[in-house]
């Protein structure tokens, strides 16, 4: 990016405002380059070089000193016979198809329900949005203590309806579910802001319209409703499926409450990418995966698009 | 709604009470529901104000309320150092990152230049690239320069990213035409169009996004983690998860850091909500 900045402020814009003069539009053009000089560095260095760095540095073999050296296709040949990496895409794939239908569900739940009219609506659009505001380090804090086996909070709950309690973050096949769970309390009120300003967009004749065709409320929901939320629905599948993939919540929950345990039951790939680097210094390794997941990402996002013909895009 | 007619009153009687109570049971599901939403984080907080040996009653709120976890909190260790750097790291990405982000919107949206749809495009495919990705190149990209255990490597990394640029543009393209076409005829330049004209007009939104960056940053948790492990740069996310290694079954302390880690940011929320559901509103709707 940097090096198309500069030939361009050497050769004349090609533009048809010529007859303003070239010096004008020169001038102009050099002040939009400076404008935007410091951004498009950073994000060269910061975002597009690791970026790109991440697809190389799977080759080598890095120490934690900063020494390189090729090894080929071993970081990949390692990879694929790696039960642990294996395990932990699994675990990915069951996190990525629960929580990205459980987002779209709550959130538009919610939304739906707080765009009626009702008293203190206002007071409860806050109510589900508000831990989200909250540190995810704080939100795993705050859950691990509530969800500890026999006297935690959740269980004494459970207790007092007269249930059995779990043991929440130590059953192996338990443990992913109650991540899940935390991921949609600390997320759906995202979604349902999204999903509100989505809602509040239709038009208030559709629904007078359908009332008077004597539309019931299931018919007007996915007669009117579903099919003029599409740009939003897209906007919220493309942003939870990334944001799943990646562990851009994930992570946080849990590097504090599981790392990874009980029994690799909630070892995402991102954390298990961030233990091979961080922890055991194989960055070349985790870096190999890191692009694999890249690959992933990609495929997903490419499928998406896809599939909705371009989502949003559709209609405008 | 429309009015019920005779005929429909007198063959449905039934469904005229769902009317008139539906909109109160819905009214009380959605209380419910609110309610067991904020459970946790009024449980965290009453946590923090039990005793030791309280944290695990069956009680929501103390029997003997109390400080001293906060106390102790203080005391045990340079908390308010943690607090400090948290403010320093989260209050400079802000700022910095208001000023590169408005100058690049300003100008992918106002001026005209060969390239600007490709770099627009550019600034906003990097929208997808997410921290943990990208976290292992990162990380030896900026060691190498030599960042490591530094508020430069805590800061720098984290000033870019294209969700800004992005809803900056979006404000500035809506700028009338006019207000900028009476500028240059004024003889302004474009820094001083950028500065005394679009500037002090994209006040509201600047607000929002500085209250969205501050919460990220003070929020955020992998990037100090991996980049430092000097005590005196580390940040207050990083200070509390590190007493759940430390006092692994003290609670009250932990959930006493808890609270005073998030305390700041439900202010922030509770006085800027309006402006933060704007902000995400706008991101939504592209």
């Amino acid at each position: 990016m940097p090096e198309l900045l500069i030939r361009n402020t050497t050769t004349p814009p090609i533009t048809g405002r010529v007859h303003r003069g070239l010096k004008r539009s020169q001038r102009e053009a050099l002040a939009a380059y400076l404008f935007i000089l410091p951004d498009a560095l950073g994000l060269a260095i910061f975002v597009a070089l690791p970026m790109l760095f991440s697809l190389s540095l799977g080759f080598f073999s890095v120490n934690g000193f900063g020494g390189f050296r090729f090894v080929g296709l071993a970081n990949y040949q390692r990879m694929l016979i790696d039960p642990l990496f294996r395990q932990s895409l699994w675990v990915t794939f069951v996190y990525v198809l629960i929580l990205v239908p459980a987002l779209y569900v709550t959130g538009l739940g919610l939304a739906l329900l707080v765009n009626q009219r009702m008293p203190f609506v206002g007071l409860f659009r806050s109510m589900f949005f508000v831990p989200n505001v909250v540190s995810l380090v704080v939100v795993a804090l705050t859950w691990q203590v509530m969800l500890v086996d026999k006297v935690g909070f959740v269980n004494r709950l459970f207790e007092f309806f007269g249930l059995s309690g779990y043991s929440w973050l130590g059953d192996p096949n338990i443990t992913l579910y109650s991540i899940l769970f935390v991921t949609v309390w600390f997320l759906m009120g995202y979604y349902m802001i999204i999903f509100l300003s989505g809602l509040q967009e239709v038009p208030r004749e559709y629904y007078d319209a359908a009332r008077i065709d004597g539309a019931g409320p299931w018919a007007t929901f996915t007669r009117i409703t579903l099919p003029l939320l599409r740009p939003t629905s897209f906007f919220v599948l493309l942003v939870s499926l990334v944001s799943a993939v990646a562990g851009s919540q994930a992570f946080d929950l849990i590097y504090i409450m599981t790392r990874g345990g009980p029994a690799n039951s909630t070892s995402l790939v991102i954390f298990y990418i961030y233990q091979q680097a961080f922890q055991f210094n194989n960055y070349g390794y985790a870096a190999a995966m890191a692009s694999f997941l890249v690959l992933i990402l990609l495929l997903v996002t490419f499928i998406l698009f896809a599939v909705t013909k371009g989502g949003r895009f559709h209609f405008t | 709604m429309i009015e019920p007619t005779a005929q429909t009153h007198s063959v449905r009687p039934s469904r005229n009470i769902f009317r008139r109570l539906g909109p109160i049971l819905l009214f009380c599901f959605t209380a419910v529901l609110a309610i067991l939403t904020v459970c946790p984080l009024v449980w965290m907080i009453c946590a923090s104000l039990k005793p030791g040996d309280e944290t695990f009653s069956a009680n929501l709120l103390p029997q003997h309320w109390t400080l001293e976890n906060f106390q102790y909190v203080f005391t045990a260790s340079p908390f308010w150092r943690y607090m400090l750097n948290s403010f320093f790291i989260a209050g400079t990405i802000t700022v910095v990152a208001l000023w590169f982000h408005s100058m690049a919107g300003f100008a992918l949206a106002r001026l005209k230049f060969p390239g600007r749809e490709l770099i627009f495009l550019i600034i906003f495919s990097t929208f997808l690239v997410s921290l943990p990705v990208i976290i292992v190149p990162l990380f030896i990209l900026v060691r190498q320069m030599g960042m490591v255990n530094s508020y430069a490597g805590l800061i720098i990394p984290a000033i870019f990213n294209a969700f800004g640029i992005f809803l900056l543009r979006q404000f500035y393209i809506a700028v009338p035409q006019e207000l900028q076409e009476a500028a240059i005829i004024d003889g302004a330049g474009y820094f001083r169009i950028y500065w005394s004209v679009m500037l002090p007009l994209s006040r509201p939104i600047l607000a929002a996004l500085a209250v969205f960056f501050f919460l990220a940053n003070w929020n955020a948790f992998i990037w100090p983690l991996t980049i430092t492990n000097d005590r005196s740069l580390w940040v207050v996310q990083i200070a509390i998860a590190s007493f759940h290694q430390q006092y692994s079954s003290s609670w009250n302390y932990i959930m006493a850091g808890s609270a005073i880690v998030a305390l700041p940011t439900l202010l922030l929320f509770f006085i800027f909500q309006r402006q933060l559901v704007e902000s995400i509103k706008t991101s939504g709707l592209k």
